[in-house]
């Protein structure tokens, strides 16, 4: 007796980008507003930005139904922690709350690529950056999504990380500007819209820095 | 004799083995939902300017076959939503079914509040991805429309849980059919009679390319005031084409 298939898949990729840089009192958080499937548009103008915290936002693409989920899980964990400690959470401690959310379902798992951004307790700017069962990293910048493999490379060459195998640990985060950083994103994004079918129409960009939140948009190509 | 107990333990044998068959394959398993039966095609849903707009026809298809042609897959949920369904029909009456429930509830509340579209939505998101994760979905599209004090709303919830709002919306062909009429001839302010042109535009673009569609479609409008689902209707259709009156003209022996 062979084992019947299942013809549908618990899974879809909707599509699109997410770009976080850190600078050293600022953080920026992209992505763009595609949301496709297959080969259809669903819609242009479609959040994928979600703030957890007053100084961390996650940037997720990828299966748009567990995204969602995913956000809620941790907006509600975030909401709970509040009530307990009286007091917002840390960048890096909805860090790690994410990755372990992530692990949770590591034998069904999110099918989210996350990249998280914020400030630390210090002010300055943090972005983590995630896979779908958890795993993650600290880093000075980051691209997941559809995109990814355009931007990745590009940012390797204008940002000019240093080596994270250098000891002392040197700083990851970029010496460039506030402005001259969310230039390079939304350059970014003009780039990876060129050649990523599923990447374009527009790009919500987050910038947080010790005055508050920062929210801007640029339009991209709807082709 | 040792040939009678052979025998014997050869039947006792082979009945355990029945049985232990049925246990490891998928059919001892509890069922679930595979493929669906009978279904309904493209549901389309549009903004304007007192509020929503939403078409779809009454076809209901077992596979190949058009089978029910009075299908109502438009249905009112509550005071200020519609919902419009595609894909299984009898998943979609189990969803009539939890609505019914789910309003029932906001209803004993008596406190003069109601659930709008977008709580229906949300509602409807959570269901549709829950059972998504058990491996049993509701086989539908579904598109939830509706005004609530002034604000209008248009989301779409799919089978495995992705959901969207937009100004307009299509479930199935209609996505690749009508959203690119719609993208062009959309806008904020289309008044009741512009915007049945353009619903009907779209269905009759269906009707022409989705062998799953039937001429009998019906047109629902929800505003602040309430609601009217149309009389169902047919849409006229042109097929009189040169080409089509004597096709083997060209080439004679084909057909």
């Amino acid at each position: 007796m062979t084992k019947e298939h299942a013809n549908w898949s618990p899974y879809d990729n909707n599509g699109g980008t997410c770009v976080a840089i850190a600078g050293a009192d600022y953080c920026v958080i992209a992505a763009d507003t595609r949301m496709s499937t297959g080969y259809s548009i669903l819609t242009r103008d479609y959040s994928k930005i979600c703030k957890l915290a007053d100084k961390s936002f996650m940037a997720s693409s990828g299966f748009q139904a567990d995204v969602k989920a995913l956000q809620k899980v941790l907006s509600s964990r975030h909401l709970i922690y509040q009530h307990q400690h009286n007091k917002q959470m840390s960048c890096p401690a909805m860090a790690q709350l994410l990755s372990n959310t992530l692990y949770y379902k590591r034998f069904f798992p999110y099918y989210a690529f996350n990249v998280l951004g914020g400030l630390d307790s210090e002010g300055k700017g943090c972005v983590f950056t995630y896979d779908a069962v958890g795993s993650y990293e600290r880093v000075g910048y980051s691209a997941q999504g559809s995109g990814a493999t355009l931007i990745t490379p590009f940012l390797d060459n204008q940002l000019k990380s240093p080596s994270p195998l250098l000891l002392p640990a040197k700083d990851a985060v970029t010496p460039l500007s506030e402005a001259e950083a969310v230039d390079l994103v939304k350059t970014c994004f003009a780039s990876a819209t060129e050649r990523d079918i599923y990447t374009g129409d527009s790009v919500e960009i987050i910038i947080l820095n010790a005055n508050g939140v920062r929210r801007e948009s640029e339009q991209l190509r709807k082709d | 004799m040792g040939n009678v107990i052979t025998l014997m333990e050869e039947s006792v044998l082979s009945t355990h083995k029945a049985e232990m068959d049925t246990l490891l394959t998928s059919k001892g398993d509890s069922q679930r939902t595979q493929y669906p039966y009978v279904t309904g095609t493209s549901v389309i849903g549009i903004k304007y300017k007192d509020g929503i707009l939403m078409a779809a026809d009454m076809g209901g298809s077992y596979g190949s076959t058009i089978r029910y042609k009075s299908v109502e897959r438009i249905k009112q949920v509550g005071k200020h939503s519609l919902i419009g369904a595609s894909g299984e029909i009898s998943d979609f009456q189990e969803i009539l079914k939890y609505l019914d429930e789910l309003i029932l509830h906001d209803n004993m509340w008596d406190d003069g509040n109601s659930l709008g579209p977008k709580e229906v939505h949300n509602y409807l998101t959570r269901v549709m991805y829950n059972r998504r994760n058990k491996f049993d979905p509701l086989w539908n599209s579904l598109v939830i429309g509706g005004v609530k004090n002034g604000h209008k709303y248009l989301g779409s919830v799919s089978m495995i849980g992705v959901n969207f709002e937009d100004d307009h919306i299509a479930t199935g062909f209609g996505n690749h059919l009508a959203r690119p009429i719609l993208r062009e001839e959309w806008r904020e302010d289309l008044s009741f009679e512009e915007g049945v042109k353009i619903l009907e535009k779209c269905m009759r673009n269906l009707l022409y390319r989705d062998r799953s569609a039937v001429n009998k479609i019906q047109i629902a409008k929800i505003t602040e005031e309430g609601l009217t689902v149309s009389q169902p209707y047919s849409l006229k259709t042109f097929w009189n084409f040169a080409a089509f009156q004597n096709p083997t003209v060209g080439a004679e022996g084909s057909w």
